[in-house]
């Protein structure tokens, strides 16, 4: 069908590389890593030590809700405050919110059992508890509180939409919101995708998964994606946000125009709950979706943003699909990935990548993948250790997330 | 463009029933819904459970019914039925590939001996190092993926074979309106064809009411009238729904029946000054234009003011010439959260097909309009604290 061209005219970030797109971009072009040694909670006893998690935006304590709301509203801000649009605390469309599930974590229910009467260590007794215990025990725990609370802030229209698509979520924040502009509903969209969810408990979940690196002794070295030796992702926390408009409306109200959502392509793989299919089916569909929705062709490709997360079995799979969809022309299309310098920001990792991409488009250079050293078992040019000046029309950015939910987005300089 | 949306399949667990026509039978009757509230489990809370039927038949894997708790076992089945209805299980893959799944859901089940076992160590001690032990011995990997939320949809691809698209809403029972509106408006707005949308809810856990009696929302006096209850007055019940609903065309082109028609799902939100969500429910209404004597599904959850200030709406509604006739699911089969406006779209369908609805559930004049041949339902979502949606389901 056709569909109206979406432009993005406000990007917003935070990550452990620090906040604002203009500081990330910095670190990102001299190749810095934002991983460090996690002081938030012991790690004595932990397997994996390291992280990207975001320490310099709240005071601690506090709840993966309370960091995943700050660090939204901080990235959020920055874009509405960038693209201009409306007026504050009035933003004129709608928003689609990627974050993190929570639920009581460790603090709570101990908080719950100190109170318990009678019954100790037991959910009767929290239970029993919990009328007295403070409604933030509630309403800080539920998930649609973290884009109500956004909604108040923005003032967005309509009902907030609150997503999960594991590693996905961000793009799928932006899918949405391109969806909803292309058919007219809303001349404006806030996406955004947020992940401040690095507790204990999180932390050895995945591990649990072996999905982390153990890299911990020089913790900027850990995140390797494509490189051999490469041991699994680093957790680490941010946010990215979009303000995405009707074109034809953002160029009428004389917004300065960053980029353009060109293409979006979803799939889903039916092959294992943490494990793609050896074939790379859903990830090549997914990638073949989001060029044929913005009506290109692999060869007009500049650059793809890899979902890149360092963990042996995605970076192998997404080479694959990238060899699969690009074929000869594979090895000379540049490929890196900023997780090897933020660490893999989960639900956030879509939008936060979406936005560095726009970084990209504007500043014509592209972010290197570091720590990519020693021989490559991958031939592709993965734009190891420095930033390479490039001329960059259109870039591919990837986001595959476990529970097999992949999407891919085609980001333009020009709407056609 | 503008394109009709069908509904063509539909699958439903509840307290009631292990199925669409057994819980529809028991909405009749008095002594099914009283056996089916649970004072036991959670005293002194009430609590409608369900028993899911045998899983053999549509999640014949063990490895896959390992990989699922109760919550995403539901929505497993439910799915399955509602593909099943509309000829979609076990299709090709070339089918399967053009099924987007769209879900409404929270998290899954914790294990809740290992956090007792935990707290039992930690003995009120904010103690990291013994809490980073505990857990490296206690917890499972595979649970993990049975408590996160897009693992519910995840699960439905893998099992069922569903892979054009999968994306999961959160956020209570916006969330299932939420899921249902971006599919519709996506089938109207002819950005796609074909979707599986659905939820489900397990009451018969610890985690979730401990997050809703924190916030003072769970019933204890089960004899309060259910319209009339103080802000502790939800009882949550368990369920699994699903639709499949897609575009005339798409359903004419695959030989596919409709059940109903989807003419339109709306959502909105407010912070819930006085007036705001029943001017949200009137712009709603007024935009859906019901006919007269049309069935009114209501996703009250019985928890005051919310269910006060919808039942002064719906009255309106009753008494105006509007002659609504209104049930409220959640009398009898207990809030689903997530799982509550699926469940009554499920019902809303049912019910244009029949021509008629069940008994009243309470004995409020809110309920008492006279029996009219319905041909048109309406399902609202009242959320316990945010989200006000509505929809409309119309016999074909």
């Amino acid at each position: 069908m056709a569909s109206r061209p979406v432009a993005v005219t406000g990007i917003g970030l935070v990550t452990s590389l620090g906040k604002g797109a203009e500081a990330n971009w910095q670190a990102l072009s001299a190749g810095k890593s934002g991983i460090h040694r996690i002081t938030r909670f012991p790690t004595d006893k932990l397997r994996t030590t390291i992280g990207g998690s975001v320490d310099f935006l709240l005071e601690e304590p506090f709840s993966a809700t309370q960091l995943s709301f700050a660090l939204a509203k901080t990235a959020a801000g920055e874009a509405v405050a960038q693209s201009g649009i409306g007026t504050p605390g009035d933003f004129p469309g709608e928003l689609f919110l990627a974050s993190p599930p929570v639920e009581h974590e460790w603090p709570q229910r101990v908080r719950l059992d100190r109170q318990a009467p009678g019954q100790p260590h037991t959910y009767g007794g929290m239970m029993a508890a919990a009328a007295q215990a403070g409604e933030d025990l509630y309403v800080d725990f539920i998930n649609g509180t973290i884009a109500d609370r956004l909604a108040d802030e923005f003032g967005t229209k309509g009902s907030p939409i609150t997503l999960t698509t594991a590693c996905a979520s961000g793009a799928t924040a932006i899918q949405l919101g391109v969806e909803a502009i292309r058919r007219g509903q809303t001349k404006a969209a806030l996406a955004i995708g947020t992940d401040g969810s690095i507790h204990m408990e999180a932390l050895i979940r995945f591990t649990l998964l072996s999905a982390l690196s153990t890299n911990n002794e020089d913790p900027t070295k850990a995140a390797r994606p494509f490189a051999k030796g490469r041991d699994g992702f680093v957790m680490a926390e941010g946010a990215g946000a979009l303000v995405l408009e009707d074109a034809e409306a953002a160029k009428a109200r004389g917004a300065t125009i960053l980029g353009y959502i060109r293409g979006v392509g979803e799939a889903a793989d039916t092959f294992h709950r943490t494990r793609s299919n050896p074939n790379g089916e859903a990830i090549i569909r997914a990638i073949s979706d989001a060029l044929d929705d913005a009506g290109v062709a692999p060869g007009d490709i500049d650059y793809i943003n890899a979902h890149g997360t360092s963990t042996p079995e995605n970076d192998k799979m997404e080479a694959f699909g990238i060899q699969a969809v690009f074929g000869d022309d594979a090895a000379n299309v540049p490929v890196s990935s900023n997780k090897s310098m933020i660490g893999h920001t989960l639900t956030a990792a879509g939008a936060v990548e979406a936005a560095i991409s726009i970084l990209t488009l504007q500043h014509q250079v592209l972010p290197p993948t570091i720590n990519h050293e020693g021989p490559a078992d991958i031939p592709l040019d993965f734009v190891p250790n420095e930033a390479r000046p490039a001329e960059v029309d259109l870039i591919l950015s990837n986001s595959f997330g476990f529970g097999g939910q992949n999407v891919c987005l085609v980001i333009g300089r020009n709407p056609d | 463009m503008t394109r009709e949306v069908w509904i063509t399949g539909q699958g439903l667990l509840s307290p009631l029933g292990q199925d669409l026509n057994e819980t529809w039978d028991r909405l009749s009757d008095e002594a099914a819904i009283a056996a089916a509230a649970d004072h036991a489990f959670l005293p002194p809370f009430t609590v409608m459970p369900m028993t899911l039927p045998a899983l053999d038949r549509f999640v014949p894997k063990r490895g896959d019914q390992r990989a699922m708790g109760p919550f995403m076992l539901a929505g497993c089945i439910a799915a399955a039925m509602a593909m099943d209805e509309a000829g979609l299980l076990g299709a090709e893959p070339d089918v399967l590939k053009q099924i987007n799944l769209m879900v409404g859901v929270g998290g899954g089940e914790r294990d809740e001996a290992v956090d007792e076992a935990i707290l039992t160590a930690l003995n009120g001690r904010d103690d990291g190092d013994v809490l980073a032990e505990q857990l490296q011995t206690e917890l499972r990997p595979t649970l993990f993926l049975a408590q996160l939320p897009n693992l519910f949809a995840g699960n439905i691809s893998i099992v069922l074979g569903v892979s054009g698209s999968s994306r999961t809403f959160m956020g209570e029972e916006a969330s299932g309106v939420d899921a249902v509106r971006v599919a519709y408006e996506r089938i109207q707005g002819g950005q796609d064809d074909l979707f599986l949308v659905g939820s489900a809810f397990n009451a018969s856990r610890r985690d979730i009411p401990l997050l809703y009696q924190a916030g003072g929302f769970l019933l204890e006096d089960p004899a309060l009238p259910f319209w009339r209850r103080p802000k502790a007055g939800m009882a949550l019940g368990s369920a699994g729904a699903f639709l499949v609903i897609e575009s005339r065309e798409s359903a004419e082109a695959r030989g596919a029946k409709p059940l109903a028609r989807l003419s339109g799902v709306l959502n909105d939100r407010c912070r819930r000054e006085p007036g705001q969500a029943s001017a949200n429910a009137a712009r709603e209404w007024a935009m859906l234009a019901p006919k007269p004597g049309c069935a009114v599904l209501s996703g009250a959850c019985g928890s005051g003011p919310a269910t006060a200030e919808e039942h002064d709406f719906l009255m309106k509604m009753v008494q105006g010439a509007e002659a609504a006739q209104v049930r409220p699911t959640a009398a009898a089969l207990g809030h689903s959260i997530e799982c509550s406006f699926l469940t009554n779209l499920v019902l809303a369908t049912k019910a244009v097909r029949e021509g008629k609805l069940f008994p009243a559930l309470t004995d409020d004049p809110v309920e008492a309009a006279p029996a009219a041949d319905v041909t048109q339902a309406v399902v609202t979502t009242w959320g316990h604290r945010r989200g006000e949606g509505m929809a409309l389901v119309e016999r074909i």
